[in-house]
């Protein structure tokens, strides 16, 4: 750290030294359920070390402002902590990796003032970090603005481009960077810095802007690895080692995170953020749906096929969520599993609209977690279970990415449905999910269609299954 | 000050092969909170906004500070909240004390 020495100085890093520690031990503990509790608090605890030394020791001068801002960010975060749906997460999560960005780039924002103020004389590789913390922290914040706009159905789901942003939006990035060049070469210049600031903000909503609805897992986990990112740049500006360390990590779950997705959607990163502006025609028709029967069944017969199944694994989608159908899942399963039945569920990882989503939405609804079984582990089992309930998921169960190389998902890995003895699958009506892309699992032979809510159709599933007790 | 920024460099690469090697290790299941609980970690920014918050200069200078305050406050406070509460829905056996 610049600006404190002596035993001070050694006492700040020893204990920013130590919330770093927490902070990768905290994080370690996720990697079990069991102990991923305690291993928050350990960070929560690290935090709260680093954030009361620095109160205590940095050169403070004014404490009032320090804690208006203190307590309005307590209160906001602690009534979005304590009354956000589990459904509503993606958003919520988008929200927060926002309100991070935005704040580094407000602290570098700061600094540069105080240059521009003439207070120190800034050396180019402060400028450098100052100007990339800035063009980060504001990119990624209007960036999570739209992204929780999309997710929260304020902006449209879908793909938007503005009018010649394939142009556009190259020039404005170079543009950037000669700015920015400019900005580190010559003596401060407040009005040119607003203005990389203002176009970094449009940076954020020109990336973001034409992603759809679907991709959100992606670009969620992305803007999450930039949060940290724009956070460890701010360290390079402080020169404050904890900080740089917290947004290394918080970049590198972001970066892993991201991959998982692409994996599980069998597409690059490039194609994901670009794939709108690239979008091409798919070549020939994928395998046509005409002159296929589809077989529908009624809640009593499905009742009967699942109560005397030795093993059912129920396949929740996004469509799960939507409808606000997890409880009633479980009590299905519940009732099952009191007449024997092996219960478990296979979660693909991009079900729901972020990484994990459907793991929390179950858990919530109390389904032990020993029985969220991922996509790996869960795939082999298909052979031997006797009934899989389809609960609105569409494109993770469709076997055409299996084999149908006209299939716009050919090569995604996707839950082996079709391989159990029969399959359930709900749904509101034979129209195709967002991709609009027809699902052969429909028309297979051991495939039985149950239209409706999914809510309601478990519903009368429940009692079904009651009554025949 | 280059031999500063080449230390933080050091840092910063090495904490990444760290971040890339625990994270690695979380199952998909708890995914989601990862997400939040890192997110709640990159709030350390507060660090730097207390930092500078705490300087008396220009009021436009304390006025960015606070609302950087404010908006890192709300990342880590919010954060780690949810993701406490979604971390202990997740139960081994059904209606299992936590």
């Amino acid at each position: 750290m610049n600006g404190e020495g002596g035993a001070a100085g050694i006492f700040i890093n020893a204990a920013y030294l130590l919330a770093g520690a927490l902070f990768i031990y905290g994080l370690k503990r996720l990697s079990s359920p069991r102990t991923a509790r305690a291993g928050n608090q350990f960070g929560a605890a690290g935090m709260l070390i680093a954030v009361v030394v620095t109160l205590l020791h940095w050169e403070i001068v004014s404490f009032t402002w320090i804690l208006v801002g203190l307590v309005l960010g307590t209160g906001a975060g602690l009534v979005m902590a304590r009354t956000v749906q589990m459904t509503a997460m993606p958003q919520m999560v988008a929200l927060l990796n926002g309100f991070g960005g935005g704040a580094s780039a407000l602290v570098a924002g700061d600094e540069y003032l105080r240059f521009s103020a003439g207070a120190i004389a800034p050396t180019v590789d402060v400028q450098t970090t100052i100007m990339l913390s800035v063009i980060i922290g504001a990119a990624t914040f209007s960036g999570s603005l739209i992204a929780f706009g999309k997710l929260q159905g304020i902006v449209t789901e879908k793909t938007y481009m503005f009018p010649a942003q394939k142009l556009f939006a190259p020039l404005l990035v170079l543009g950037m960077v000669a700015l920015a060049v400019f900005l580190v070469a010559t003596a401060a210049n407040l009005p040119l810095y607003v203005a990389l600031s203002v176009l970094a903000l449009f940076l954020g909503i020109l990336l973001v802007m034409p992603i759809g609805g679907a991709d959100m897992p992606v670009v969620i986990s992305l803007l999450n690895s930039y949060s940290g990112l724009a956070a460890a740049m701010t360290g390079f500006v402080l020169s404050n080692n904890v900080l740089i360390v917290s947004g290394a990590l918080v970049g590198a779950s972001g970066l892993i995170l991201t991959n998982i997705m692409c994996v599980a959607m069998n597409r690059s990163l490039g194609n994901v953020l670009f794939g709108a502006f690239t979008a091409k025609a798919i070549t020939g028709p994928a395998a046509s749906a005409e002159g296929l029967v589809v077989r529908d069944v009624t809640p009593e017969d499905a009742a009967i096929l699942l109560s005397y199944a030795r093993s059912v694994i129920f396949v929740p989608g996004y469509g799960l969520a939507v409808s606000q159908a997890q409880h009633q899942v479980r009590e299905l399963a519940d009732l099952l599993q009191a007449r024997g039945v092996q219960i478990q569920y296979a979660i693909h990882p991009v079900a729901g609209r972020m990484p994990g989503h459907m793991n929390v939405l179950l858990a919530e609804a109390n389904v032990p977690y020993p029985q969220l079984v991922e996509m790996e582990r869960i795939n082999p089992e298909f052979d031997r279970t006797d009934v899989a309930v389809v609960i609105g998921a569409n494109d993770v169960v469709n076997p055409a990415a299996r084999h149908d190389a006209n299939s716009p998902i050919y090569g995604m890995p996707i839950l082996d449905v079709d391989k159990a003895k029969s399959v359930i699958v709900m749904k509101r009506s034979m129209n195709p999910g967002f991709a609009g892309i027809d699902n052969e699992l429909f028309y297979n032979e051991n495939t039985r269609m149950l239209f409706g809510d999914a809510r309601q159709s478990l519903t009368k599933l429940i009692q079904e299954v009651k009554a025949g007790a | 000050m280059v031999e500063g920024v080449l230390v933080s460099l050091y840092i910063f690469v090495l904490a990444i092969f760290v971040g890339v090697e625990v994270i690695s290790k979380v199952p998909q299941m708890l995914h989601t909170p990862l997400m939040s609980g890192s997110n709640a970690i990159s709030g350390i920014t507060l660090v730097g906004a207390l930092v500078v918050a705490g300087r008396v200069e220009s009021p436009i200078s304390t006025v960015l500070a606070v609302v950087a305050v404010a908006f890192a406050t709300i990342n880590v406070v919010g954060g780690f909240l949810v993701t406490d509460r979604m971390l202990q829905m997740f139960r081994q056996r059904k209606g299992e004390a936590e």
